[in-house]
């Protein structure tokens, strides 16, 4: 009894009954799934039934396969719902925490993802939203049990994260990535009234100095912890506090130190922590104090003495004559990161020519088509290869080319993930790629220049991204750059069935570019678009699609107002945020700058700033 | 900016790289680009994306009726990243910047964080540029042949020597050592205290 289009059933995120067990009514009509009797035919009693259907859910983790299962019977809904306790929330005002909390009654780790993925770049104005607080506070009283809580993008405080602290006794994993407002004396709340803390990891967050000593505020007589990673916190750590945490932590597997750890210091710690398998160095550079300076001639011995290392990263000062330290365990590293190291090829080819075994890999394009050559010749396991820039300009200097892709193409047969940065690029070697990579599941092209065409040849670059799409059969997520016109959009609706995540930027002729994706590609989740030339009514054309997204996000595109209200007007479950920047006053203004939509179960969010209008 | 059409086409003010002779159709396109992103800056409205960082560069023009220096969120490289980057740059004692000097065959590269000073400054253009006589840089402005301007964050041509040594390391993007004669119909912006000033018009 599958219901209609308008329930927002979709993959990742938990299906939602518009009118069924949650009892509101939405004034959607669609078959009512209450009314009708389970389909399971039994001569035991329902109880019964609901007893062992809970114990067996108990094992399905997996949230597909429970969204699946929720959408049988009412029975089965409420058996899954009952036992589900991992949530995964892939926009926080998708659900409000109530209806959260009303559904799910088990849940005891809880994973939630805010702003649109643009705020990144800095195309989102400060405090548009994606508030922890609403969540935290409900959850506090709701689900005293929590053990997790994962958050991505979203706005943090410090008293949401004593809040935390406080709610809940057992609590043991914390993982706040991108997210912000926060500071070091929330991380101290946590560190001193989290006693069965398993894992604290801060991921590219930004997070303030407060002058707290939050490191000191772990518990003196020794942790659980099995991870601490802490590489985005600028703020200095006071050392003696961190060595006695490490020393007195002896599950601790994964530790990722910021730049204020030296060296020499990140020997002590390596010694006192030999059962390590994922290390972040921090600096990798000497400190000021020379006494130091000693103990850089046993840091290769350090690294062979920790015989469970599979992934490095850090690197953040690295000092370059220093980098072959990491030989003894290269042979063994499946992950390893130097997208902050500033080395050529030349010191690259050191290292990398051991690490037989790299499945991930990240770069810095200072190790040039060369550096990548290399990393092609050995590295015949490797996944993921993330390249990044140097000088992130458009009209800066290239250190890459169409020479490292497609020597890469030729050695990491495997390749299933890519992020590619450049100045340049040529249709030929992107077919290479496709050719090459049958296994490419994410292909992320960045051609720096704006509408830079094919340098070779001066085409277009739609015949390089037609490849991907036609030859990539498992491609899930793909990313454009570079001049492209229509036609490219016209391969990607044709090809690109699997597609779920896209992202264009100064491409496209009209309207029908953006029209061909909308139809064309089935599984499509998140789109965003910034300037590109797509108007009101290729932003129509999609409005079959727009309840199985997560959302839609267009800046600097040829939107009106009006066409925006119209598709708030004929999708009710849909919110239209028009955003301005922070400074515009001419709300008179007919021409949308950007757009952000998503579906919802809960109409017009009340935490909106002066900026966003939501239609 | 005129040409005489004299074979002082060495001297035609061009902001491409050396050697760059308008060969085959392509390279003609480009030096349009860049005349027409010349006039732009006297024009005070530079498009830093025009400028001519060499032969690669391959810009639909078209699409750019505006003249936006830096887009936002452009690359997309995350704000932590280009944090990191622009931090560990800075921390590098090395801060490289082209040098273009009318009448020169090509260009030079000088890092700034090597020099002290302005005069120390005029020092290392001397030993760039030597045998083009631009001696007495600052010393005597008034004489010197040449102004040397530079092109800072925003995109805007300034003369060199107005604002603190520090301030300057931090915004120069680019120098440029002009002929005097080539000052007229500039808009050089300038605190107006400078003798060098009073002799442009």
């Amino acid at each position: 009894m599958r219901e209609e289009k308008t329930e927002m059933s979709e993959d990742e995120d938990m299906t939602v009954d518009l009118g069924g067990a949650t009892g509101g009514g939405d004034g959607v009509t669609h078959e009512a799934s209450s009314s009708q009797t389970c389909s399971c035919p039994s001569p035991f009693p329902d109880q019964v039934l609901e007893i062992v259907l809970e114990n067996v859910l108990l094992f399905l983790t997996s949230r597909r396969d429970r969204n699946a299962v929720s959408l049988v019977c009412k029975s089965w809904y409420r058996a899954e719902a009952f036992t589900r306790s991992e949530l995964f929330i892939g926009n926080c005002y998708a659900v409000s925490p109530r209806r959260a909390i009303e559904r799910f009654r088990g849940v005891r780790s809880l994973m939630l993802k805010g702003k649109p993925r643009f705020a990144d770049f800095s195309l989102v104005p400060p405090n548009w939203g994606a508030h922890f607080l609403p969540w935290v506070s409900t959850m506090a009283t709701a689900y005293p049990w929590l053990e997790k809580v994962y958050l991505k993008r979203m706005s943090v405080t410090d008293g949401d994260l004593k809040l935390l602290a406080n709610s809940f006794p057992g609590f043991k994993e914390l993982v706040l990535v991108c997210c912000e407002g926060f500071g070091t004396s929330g991380l101290a709340a946590v560190a001193s009234e989290c006693s069965r803390l398993r894992v604290l990891d801060l991921i590219d967050d930004d997070v303030m100095d407060d002058e707290v000593d939050w490191i000191s505020c772990f518990p003196e007589t020794g942790t659980c912890l099995e991870s601490l990673v802490f590489d985005c916190v600028e703020c200095p750590v006071n050392f003696e506090s961190l060595e006695q945490l490490v020393a007195g932590s002896p599950s601790l597997r994964r530790l990722k130190l910021n730049r204020h750890v030296s060296l020499g210091q990140l020997h002590r710690l390596m010694v006192r922590a030999p059962q390590l398998t994922h290390l972040g160095t921090g600096s990798f550079s000497l400190s000021e104090h020379p006494a130091q300076e000693d103990q850089e001639a046993n840091l290769s011995e350090a690294f062979a003495t920790c015989k469970s290392l599979v992934c490095l990263s850090g690197f953040r000062d690295i000092v370059p004559s220093y980098l072959p330290t990491i030989h003894p365990a290269c042979a063994k590293l499946t992950s390893l990161n130097l997208s902050y190291a500033n080395i050529n090829a030349e010191q690259l080819k050191s290292v990398i020519c051991h690490c037989h075994k790299l499945q991930t890999f990240w770069v810095l394009d200072s190790v040039c088509d060369e550096g990548l050559q290399a990393v092609a010749a050995t590295c015949k396991e490797l996944h993921e290869l993330r390249v990044f820039p140097m000088d992130a300009r458009e009209d800066g200097e290239g250190f890459v080319s169409e020479v490292g892709l497609l020597a890469i193409s030729q050695g990491c047969r495997k390749l299933r993930s890519i992020l590619y940065f450049c100045q340049e690029m040529s249709n030929a070697a992107v077919v290479a790629m496709s050719q090459n990579c049958p296994e490419l599941v994410v292909f992320r092209l960045c051609i720096m220049g704006r509408h830079r065409p094919d340098h070779v040849t001066g085409e277009p670059m739609d015949e390089g991204f037609g490849a991907i799409v036609m030859n990539c059969k498992k491609l899930m997520r793909l990313a454009v750059s570079g001049l492209l016109t229509d036609k490219a959009f016209s391969y990607i609706g044709k090809y690109g069935k699997l597609i779920r995540t896209l992202s264009v930027a100064f491409a496209g002729d009209s309207d029908m570019g953006l029209t061909y994706v909308l139809e064309g590609c089935p599984k499509l989740q998140k789109l965003e678009i910034r300037d590109s030339p797509f108007g009101d009514s290729a932003l129509l054309s999609g409005l079959h699609h727009y309840y199985n997204m997560r959302f839609l996000w267009m800046s600097s595109c040829k939107l009106s107002l009006e066409g925006c209200k119209e598709v708030a007007r004929m999708m009710p479950h849909l919110v239209v945020e028009v955003i301005r920047d922070r400074d515009e006053v001419d709300t008179t203004d007919d021409a949308v700058e950007k757009l952000y939509m998503y579906r919802s179960l809960e109409g017009h969010r009340l935490d909106v700033p002066s900026y966003v209008t939501i239609l | 900016m005129a040409k005489q059409g004299l074979g002082l086409e060495i001297t035609e003010l061009r902001l491409g790289l050396p050697g760059d002779n308008g060969n085959g159709p392509s390279r003609d396109n480009k030096n349009e680009n860049k005349k027409r992103v010349f006039s732009e800056i006297s024009a005070a409205a530079d498009d830093q994306n025009s400028s001519s960082r060499g032969d690669h560069h391959r810009k639909n023009q078209n699409n750019n009726n505006n003249n936006k220096t830096q887009i936002v969120g452009w690359p997309p490289v995350c704000s932590y990243r280009k944090k990191n980057n622009a931090a560990a740059q800075a921390d590098t004692a090395k801060l490289y910047v082209k040098v273009s000097m009318d009448g020169a065959p090509f260009l030079r590269k000088i890092d700034l964080k090597t020099h002290k000073g302005y005069s120390d400054l005029g020092v290392g253009f001397e030993e760039l540029f030597g045998c083009y006589r631009i001696g007495g840089l600052w010393k005597d402005s008034d004489s010197s042949e040449y102004i040397p301007i530079y092109e800072d964050k925003d995109g805007d041509w300034m003369l060199v020597g107005d604002v603190p040594w520090e301030m300057f390391t931090e915004s120069c993007k680019r120098l440029r050592i002009m002929k005097r004669s080539d000052a007229t119909g500039f808009g050089l912006q300038s605190k107006p205290v400078t003798n060098a000033e009073t002799q442009i018009k």
